[in-house]
């Protein structure tokens, strides 16, 4: 999705300045954002029918500009407290053309981890250059990587993703969790091609929602086990992002009977917010939902690191009739990395129960 | 006034010098890291291999490459330090990569060069140049960076590595401050590839060059106490000029404390002003000594200083308020009198002065007690600062029991003098003692100061040259990249024609209490027996050496463990203490470390991981630079450094000479100053000495002559004070290479005489005298006769 394009890039120079605070970045937004569009030449370029391949498309695609790996977990203790986990790496190039060796690889990695809880919320941040083996990711057998935290098949399952192990460390928390799952990727948008504004921005796009997930989470030195479900993200972009938007609210729920569903609105200054969602079925059928089939709306904020942000939200999809509204597990869910967004995990209830992830950049 | 600005000058110049100096030691900690962080280097080799540390930060250990090396530009050394802005330690702020657009220039190609103003203004490159290095590379474009150390060349360590021929080498990896680097589980990464230097190994240059900012300190601190002899000398006569003013306003019912509070404000403002031109003066001086400073420190103890003299805010405050500190300090003594004196009195000139009796003696009981405080120190004292308290009070006492010590001379003089008109010389110069006392205490200091300081620097360079000449015996040094590349050098070179001797200088580093020690490795050969003098050896000392049964110990260590010939020496190392004989003390002038000196199988047996890399090659000299070209192209890389005897020499003497271009410059500058508190003082009294001298012209001598015997006067009150101060100056010689080196170094210097100094100070004595008493006499000169008559028409 466009929303994630637009956190990558910002998230990659946020973490390279160490003193950007989210929201300064996105007021000079009326502009588009640094020049994406102007500077996306020389960088692969994003369009329809490309073919997906599978392990492959799990690696890097060091031709296009920003990329990266994304998994959220909605995990239980056995006394049947929530928790959540992010596990982020992204992956920047500074500039297009041949791929470089050693310290001269124009690419520079990003990691983000998080650990969230009703009474609390852990993250860290790393950030490594390409080139040298600091961070990386390769397709076959799958690894995703930076310092020490990583994200990697463990070889007990034949499938594409179908045992892999996460683990990340921070000053205050870490974790190490296997993910399982034999089911397919699911392409996100039309096939994989997922349009990001009405002036063609686009990324590709697919994920893995049915993960299945068991592990331990140690915060502060105590260790909890916990079991859960996981959903990945895989996404890259040269050009995703169109003048004027400014931030994005992205969600990925896990519905009653297996199904599941991700949506995101793009707010802008100049236009309307741009709706996108994806209905996936229980069987791993993807339908996108129509633009005005959705309808979002923040009902309750919380002020948390100084911003006011819009931690409540009612969802609508006409279509599915479905009509829920959204809760943080934790509204403290703040990512005080060196871009800063809220990202944590949320439940929610109406006409269908159940619990996912949101992020909100822009704020 | 002028006296306060330049005590202020001189304060403030060396106070600018060491705060500069300060800075720069700052922003060299954190350059590479965070001041006092621990770094990880190789066991070994020389350099980091880059896959062990990608294996480390795999492994969760948050460390960040550095590699450094040297470029030469222009024919001159620069210190290339290659970085990865991404994880160093305290983030990227450090270098001024504190946005987004900025490191993505750093990082993206062809990436930037960054370097204080001062460092391109040497280069003559403006920013955005690139830079050539005398090999023909290019540098990234220069980027003026002020948190950048002077000197050096910060690039991105892709860059660093190809510029110095290092691919996927590093020279350390820096930590966090406050991280935690366990030992096993960096065996469990590469074995042990690596060894965990610490923040007192690196060597924290604040604490290394401390006695070298304690010496400027005292110079400084010297500097302005002879100024405020000066202030005190114009107060006085401000004051005497005035007292009859004072009793005007008394008399007219000014309250005394509002009489008190005006002086004080004008003295106040006065002193501001003056304190003021002071700072500019001293920052003129801080200027013109910082390059000196700069390439002392960076010789002497590796540490870069800025060039460009960045003025703090706080540096203005503390001087002017030394300046003002010290104006009031010097008027308490008049402004007190004011305040005691009745008002009838104030009226008669010189009342004050006829304390000056009970003063003298209770100056001779002040300086009885300065003596005995700097004998307790020396008999009693520890440390740096003891010796300090040694000199001081030696220095003080010897000033105040001056006056003292003149009358004696000077009435001696009387006596053997014959006719009316020489006793009266010498009489009325006893006189004006009173009066130029203050003076020449601080021409005894400053002459003293010239003498003690002068034989010290004299001394040093006489050893410190004859020990180069001993100590630079080989004529090739170089040092391989790893141990493997040593050896093929090494073996390589023993083939070459003229090739006489190739002497392995392997070393380890280890610490002996919380000292580090350095213990090199030596062969047996004859270069060593030859000229490798020891200060102190027993009988059979290099046999013993040789057959690993006795150690050579640096003079410092030996007195840091107080050791001697016929000691033993507990080594530790891996395997537990190795306890061996020491069997002789060799000088290591200037190194802060300690050194001990053993057989290099010896060190192998005991230090399996000791550094083989380093090796001197004995040849004919002519052959060197030959042979230096041809082990270059042979090896290149696996050569990390190659350098002759030459070029290390000369390097190492001007690296000294310049140190104390620094301490003879603020000893001239003291000299310059004890001569304007003599022409202060004399101004001062001229006008007094109207009086004294109206009878003796009325009684026939023209007013030529008497201006002849007032030169006379200053000349035998100067020359005397110069004799009185050879034989101090010699003391404060003994105790700045007896004590403060010893102390502050861990080295004794041997103690050399330098008679025709003397003479040169007796000289310059003389000169100061001659020029300070100048335009007091030549006012005397030309005073009208009436003038001089009206000595008898009114109350003077």
């Amino acid at each position: 999705m466009s929303v994630r394009a637009k956190t990558s890039w910002r998230a990659v120079l946020g973490a390279l300045s160490a003193v950007v605070a989210g929201g300064a970045a996105w007021a000079a937004g009326g502009g588009g954002f640094a020049g994406l569009g102007e500077e996306a030449a020389g960088f692969a370029e994003v369009v329809p029918g490309r073919r997906f391949s599978f392990p492959a498309d799990l690696g890097a695609h060091p031709d296009y500009r920003i990329e990266w790996w994304y998994v959220t977990a909605n995990l239980k203790d056995a006394a049947g407290e929530d928790y959540g986990v992010q596990w982020t790496l992204f992956r920047q190039a500074l500039e297009p053309g041949p791929q470089r060796e050693g310290w001269a690889s124009q690419h520079v990695w990003m990691g983000h981890a998080a650990v969230t809880s009703r009474e609390t919320h852990r993250f860290a941040e790393v950030v490594a250059r390409g080139g040298i083996g600091q961070a990386g990711v390769t397709a076959e057998p799958f690894a995703a990587w930076i310092d020490d935290w990583s994200f990697a098949s463990d070889g007990a399952s034949g499938d594409v993703l179908g045992s892999s192990a996460l683990t990340a460390t921070g000053k205050d928390f870490s974790y190490a969790l296997t993910l399982k799952s034999a089911r397919a990727m699911v392409l996100q948008g039309d096939g994989g091609y997922s349009v990001k504004s009405d002036h063609g921005q686009a990324s590709y796009y697919y994920s893995q929602p049915f993960f299945t997930v068991d592990g331990t989470l140690t915060i502060d030195g105590r260790a909890i086990d916990v079991t859960g479900r996981a959903w990945m993200d895989r996404e890259w972009s040269s050009q995703p992002l169109a003048p004027g938007q400014k931030g994005w609210d992205w969600f990925s729920l896990h519905l009653p009977d297996g199904e599941k569903l991700m949506l995101f609105q793009l707010r802008s200054d100049t236009d309307a917010p741009f709706y996108a969602g994806t209905w996936i079925g229980a069987d791993g059928a993807a339908t996108p939902l129509a633009r005005d089939d959705i309808a979002l709306e923040p009902v309750g904020t919380h002020t948390v690191a100084g911003r006011r942000v819009p931690v409540e939200w009612s969802v609508e999809i006409k279509s599915r009739g479905l009509r829920i509204a959204t809760a943080p597990l934790n509204p403290e869910s703040w990512m005080g990395t060196s871009f800063a967004y809220w990202e944590g995990p949320v439940r929610f209830t109406g006409t269908h129960t159940g619990e996912g992830y949101l992020e909100m950049t822009g704020y | 006034m002028v006296g306060l600005a330049v005590a202020t000058a001189l304060w403030s110049g060396v106070q600018a010098l060491n705060s500069q100096a300060r800075q720069s030691y700052d922003q060299a900690a954190r350059l590479v890291g965070e001041a006092g962080a621990p770094a990880i280097v190789s066991a070994q080799g020389a350099f980091v291999r880059q896959d062990h540390y990608v294996a480390l930060r795999r492994a969760g250990f948050k460390v960040s490459p550095v590699l450094e090396g040297a470029v030469r530009i222009g024919g001159a050394a620069y210190r290339l330090v290659g970085i990865e802005p991404l994880t160093r330690p305290g983030g990227a702020v450090l270098t001024g990569l504190e946005n987004a657009s900025d490191l993505e220039a750093f990082l993206r190609a062809p990436g930037q060069t960054l370097a204080a103003p001062q460092t391109l203004a040497d280069l003559g490159a403006a920013a955005g140049a690139r830079i050539k290095t005398d090999q023909g590379a290019l540098l990234p474009p220069a980027v003026v960076q002020d948190t950048v150390a002077p000197g050096l060349l910060v690039v991105d360590i892709g860059v660093a590595q190809s510029l110095l021929a290092r691919p996927r080498q590093i020279s350390r990896l820096v930590a966090a401050s406050d991280a935690a680097l366990d030992p096993d589980a960096l065996a469990a990464v590469a074995g042990d590839a690596f060894r965990i230097e610490t923040p007192e190994e690196t060597g924290d240059l604040a604490r290394l060059t401390d006695s070298f900012h304690l010496n400027l300190t005292a110079f400084g601190l010297l500097a302005f106490i002879v100024g405020l002899f000066i202030v005190h000398a114009s107060i006085g006569l401000a004051f005497e000029q005035r007292l009859g003013t004072v009793r005007t306003l008394r008399a007219s019912g000014v309250s005394l404390k509002t009489l008190i509070a005006t002086l004080m404000t004008e003295v106040v403002a006065i002193a501001l002003v003056a304190g003021a031109i002071g700072m500019v003066c001293g920052y003129a001086i801080a200027a013109v000594l910082l390059p000196d400073v700069a390439s002392s420190l960076r010789g002497v103890y590796g540490a870069d200083v800025g060039r460009t003299l960045v003025l703090e805010p706080r540096w203005w405050v503390s001087g002017l308020g030394m300046a003002v500190a010290g104006a009031l300090v010097a008027s308490v003594a008049s402004l007190t009198k004011v305040a005691r004196m009745p008002v009838v009195a104030l009226g008669r000139p010189l009342a004050w002065r006829e304390a000056h009796e009970a003063m003298l003696r209770r100056q001779g009981a002040v300086a009885l007690l300065s003596l005995v405080g700097a004998l307790g120190a020396f008999v009693f004292g520890q440390g740096l600062v003891a010796g300090f308290v040694v000199i001081a009070g030696v220095l003080l006492g010897a000033a105040l029991l001056l006056p003292l010590g003149l009358a004696v001379l000077l009435r001696l003089g009387e006596g053997l003098s014959e006719g009316a008109l020489a006793r009266w010389f010498w009489a009325d110069t006893r006189r004006q003692l009173s009066g130029l006392s203050l003076a020449l205490m601080a021409l005894l200091l400053a002459l003293a100061a010239n003498i003690g300081v002068g034989t010290m620097v004299e001394g040093f360079r006489k050893t410190f040259t004859g020990w180069l000449d001993e100590r630079l015996n080989s004529e090739i040094y170089f040092t391989a990249a790893d141990a493997a590349a040593g050896r093929r050098v090494a073996s390589w070179i023993e083939a070459q024609p003229d090739v006489t001797a190739v002497l392995p200088v392997w070393r380890t580093e280890t610490r002996i209490g919380a000292w580090p020690v350095d213990i090199y490795g030596l062969r047996d050969h004859a270069t060593y027996r030859d000229h490798f003098s020891l200060l102190a050896e027993s009988a059979d000392a290099w046999d013993r050496v040789h057959d690993g049964a006795g150690a050579l110990v640096s003079e410092q260590l030996a007195q840091r463990l107080s050791l001697g010939v016929g000691g033993e020496i507990e080594i530790p190392t891996e395997a537990g203490g190795w306890t061996v004989p020491v069997v002789g003390v060799f000088a290591d002038y200037g190194n802060p470390k300690g050194q001990v000196r053993v057989d290099v199988d010896r060190l192998v047996r005991h230090w399996p991981d000791a550094r083989r890399t380093h090796y001197s090659v004995r040849t004919a000299p002519e052959a060197a630079t030959d042979l230096i070209g041809r082990m270059r192209a042979e090896f290149g890389d696996a050569l990390a450094q190659v350098s002759d005897q030459a070029a290390l020499k000369s390097m190492s003497l001007r690296i000294f000479e310049r140190t104390f271009t620094v301490t003879s410059a603020l000893n001239t500058l003291t000299l310059i100053v004890s001569g304007i508190a003599l022409f202060a003082s004399l101004l001062t009294l001229a006008d007094m000495r109207v009086a004294q001298l109206a009878p003796v012209w009325a009684l026939g001598v023209p007013r030529r002559r008497l201006a002849d015997l007032e030169v006379g006067k200053v000349l035998v009150l100067a020359a005397m004070t110069a004799t009185l101060a050879v034989p101090l100056g010699l003391l404060l010689a003994w105790c700045l290479v007896a004590i403060v080196n010893v102390q502050a170094f861990g080295w004794r210097l041997p103690f050399h005489v330098f008679p025709l100094q003397w003479a040169t100070v007796l000289l310059l004595a003389l000169v100061t005298a001659f020029v300070a008493a100048m335009l007091p006499v030549l006012r005397l000169a030309r005073t009208a006769p009436a003038d001089l008559l009206k000595v008898f028409a009114n109350e003077r």
